[in-house]
């Protein structure tokens, strides 16, 4: 009896609980003047990345903390699913939205299951951003986006025709893609066929899929050498594809003859880079991009950050553009056998 | 006077009287009404699981499956809506399908007698590879707004109470109750009595998948997402509330309120925790200092008990 006692008066505390919809929308605004804050107020941002652990989105944290720090009026709050998983990050996003932070800025590693935390979070008041990925337009206020596709574009065809030899550049380039219909990859090849026209010499022969699978990227990149014999460069646009390109080239013992270039951490490349099979990884700057994200936060807090912006002024980055309710970093970065060393992520 | 005998129940009050205590001092925010509403949807599809869990727990048995069955039936529902089945039918469908699954589980393990650890362990790996292999691995989005509203809220806390109460009442007040502890406490001696111990445990590992396709629906109206890698890991979640709340892995022990103790526990403290220091990867270790520390308390309070009944000295007490 007892014991049905004491479930009884818990059934009823989490109903009551459950039953406080109601109460809730008594006061969505308890932070005095939310609106007008004078820019001395401190605020605290929280940032979820994809996945917490991970050297990309540890380099994206300290640069967000170099930001924090850098104005010292922001409580910097990084942290994410260790697993990866959606589900946690949804239990992340609700915490804060518990604890009323400012900004939630988000790099949703699934936009359909964040969606609903981002939209509570945004009823409760709460400003939220997407950085590094993007989520459904109407959850978020901002992307922080890190690169457009025609920068990547150009950057990839441009580091392929210096590392073949300048704008006189001749030969055979072949494109490893994730799939044929990911979004990312075929505006980057697009913007990466205008780019190639400044180049007369570089001669486009094929676009392949991978399948987001390094096997069969590696098979594709085999495939390629067998078929078109003079193949001088591979462009292989996505992570997974890029390893495995290299590996098929450098297996081939083609290093120095073949060219493989793509997007990728440094890290993930360093034995390529170092045994010339890889001349150029391109990959826009990770710190920049955290740090970017968090000045963004607080010009979005202060209202100098508001529809219809067209700069954002970001510390060291200087102003930096709005095109839309995209915050543009810009700019890639290009790692090489020079400067790899001095990046660990 | 009557003597008060400690439970496995007080010791999870005490800690978590502990644990709102220091919540109330650290962190004022998370103990009002709203922050706790917001929290309290997390809980829902673990708590509803570790119902049957507990029950099974109590045959001496286990379902590793719970995670998979969830995943499974809920693509299965993601699927069937987006062939345009009626929502309502598809929900219907949905837990006939959960129930099916678990019944699969209970079927091995009384008509086949293989070892419940082991069917579950294959039906674990073989449920989810059924799920990607349906779903091709995609999320299945897009339902009604009216379908995802009347889904959340108070309708899971509803479902909860009443399966909880539900199961509560049977496990004290009727046969069936009393042979699932007997079950737990001697199977052989059970079987000789009479009890039908293989329809009740196929009813269990039915109850268990049934409850895993109602689970599905409410996780896919929560996500407003169906997708293969849903709930993984839910089964040791489910195990560990059950353990927590006092049930013996042997089997023959194990009450709905302790287990309803150990889940709000779970939930507090790891909501808590990670509200508190802000460190994602601590929520791991939390869950397991947590089982030891309960385990530990009780000792305590078991050998102090002990000491009171035996005389100190007997050689001193005077004739």
């Amino acid at each position: 009896m007892k014991n049905l006692f004491a479930l009884c008066a818990l059934a009823i505390v989490l109903v009551g609980c459950s039953g406080g919809d109601a109460a809730k929308s008594e006061s969505p605004t308890d932070k005095p003047g939310s609106s007008a804050a004078s820019e001395s107020k401190q605020i605290t941002v929280a940032m979820l990345p994809k996945k917490k652990g991970v050297p990309y989105f540890t380099s994206c944290s300290e640069g967000a903390m170099e930001a924090a720090k850098e104005l010292g009026n922001v409580e910097l709050i990084y942290d994410g699913p260790t697993s990866g998983d959606a589900a946690d990050a949804v239990k992340l996003i609700d915490q804060w939205t518990a604890q009323g932070v400012d900004v939630i800025a988000v790099s949703p590693n699934d936009p359909a299951v964040l969606g609903p935390a981002m939209k509570r979070a945004r009823d409760a008041g709460i400003k939220v951003l997407t950085w590094d990925a993007d989520a459904d337009a109407a959850n978020r206020e901002f992307l922080v986006n890190q690169a457009t596709p025609e920068e990547i574009g150009n950057s990839l065809v441009d580091a392929m025709a210096k590392d073949l030899g300048g704008d006189s550049a001749t030969g055979e380039v072949a494109i490893v893609t994730a799939s044929l219909t990911a979004a990312n990859q075929n505006e980057w090849i697009k913007f990466m066929k205008v780019r190639l026209e400044k180049y007369p010499g570089l001669k486009l022969i094929a676009t392949k899929p991978s399948n987001e699978d390094q096997k069969l990227a590696f098979s594709v990149a085999q495939d390629l050498m067998k078929v078109y014999p003079n193949l001088k460069g591979v462009f292989a646009i996505s992570s997974v594809a890029f390893p495995g390109a290299a590996e098929a080239v450098k297996q081939a013992g083609k290093a120095g003859k073949v060219l493989v270039t793509g997007l990728s951490t440094p890290n993930d490349m360093k034995t390529y880079v170092k045994e010339d099979v890889v001349k150029s990884v391109i990959l826009w700057n990770t710190k920049d991009l955290g740090y970017l994200t968090v000045f963004a936060a607080r010009e979005l807090v202060d209202g100098k950050l508001k529809a219809g912006s067209t700069t954002v002024a970001a510390g060291r980055l200087g102003e930096k553009k709005v095109v839309g309710d995209n915050v543009m970093l810009g700019g890639t970065i290009t790692f090489n056998k020079e400067n790899i060393d001095q990046f660990d992520f | 006077m009557k003597t008060l005998r400690w439970s496995r129940e007080m010791t999870l009050i005490v800690l978590l009287a502990c644990l709102m205590g220091a919540a109330s001092v650290l962190e004022p925010k998370f103990v009002t009404v709203r922050a706790q509403t917001l929290l309290a949807t997390h809980l829902w599809e673990l708590a509803l699981v570790a119902i049957p869990m507990l029950l099974i727990v109590i045959t001496a048995g286990i379902d590793l499956s719970v995670g998979s069955i969830v995943a499974l039936s809920a693509v299965s529902f993601g699927l069937m809506f987006e062939r345009n089945v009626p929502p309502v039918v598809a929900v219907g469908l949905t837990v006939i399908i959960g129930t099916m699954l678990g019944g699969l589980n209970g079927w091995f393990v009384t008509k086949m007698r293989v070892h419940p650890l082991l069917v579950t362990l294959a039906t674990l790996a073989a449920y989810r590879g059924m799920a990607e292999g349906i779903s091709t691995a995609r999320a299945i989005s897009g339902y009604p707004d009216w379908l995802l509203s009347a889904l959340q809220g108070p309708t899971p806390v509803v479902i909860f109470v009443l399966v909880a109460l539900g199961t509560h009442l049977v496990m004290a007040r009727t046969y069936f109750g009393r042979w699932v502890l007997a079950i737990g406490t001697e199977e052989n001696v059970s079987r000789f009595s009479r009890i039908p111990v293989d329809r009740v445990k196929l009813w269990l590992y039915g109850f268990s998948g049934l409850i895993c396709g109602i689970a599905a629906i409410l996780l896919v109206a929560r996500n407003n997402t169906a997708k293969a890698d849903m709930a993984s890991g839910l089964e040791l979640d489910a195990i560990t509330a059950v353990v927590l709340g006092g049930a013996s892995i042997h089997g023959g022990k194990g009450r709905v309120t302790g287990l309803v103790l150990g889940l709000i526990l779970i939930h507090e403290t790891r909501e808590f925790v990670s509200w508190h220091w802000k460190q994602n990867e601590l929520n791991l270790v939390v869950i397991g200092s947590l089982l030891i520390l309960t385990v530990l308390l009780e000792n305590i309070a078991e050998i102090r008990k002990n000491r009171k009944l035996q005389p100190v000295n007997p050689a001193s007490a005077k004739p």
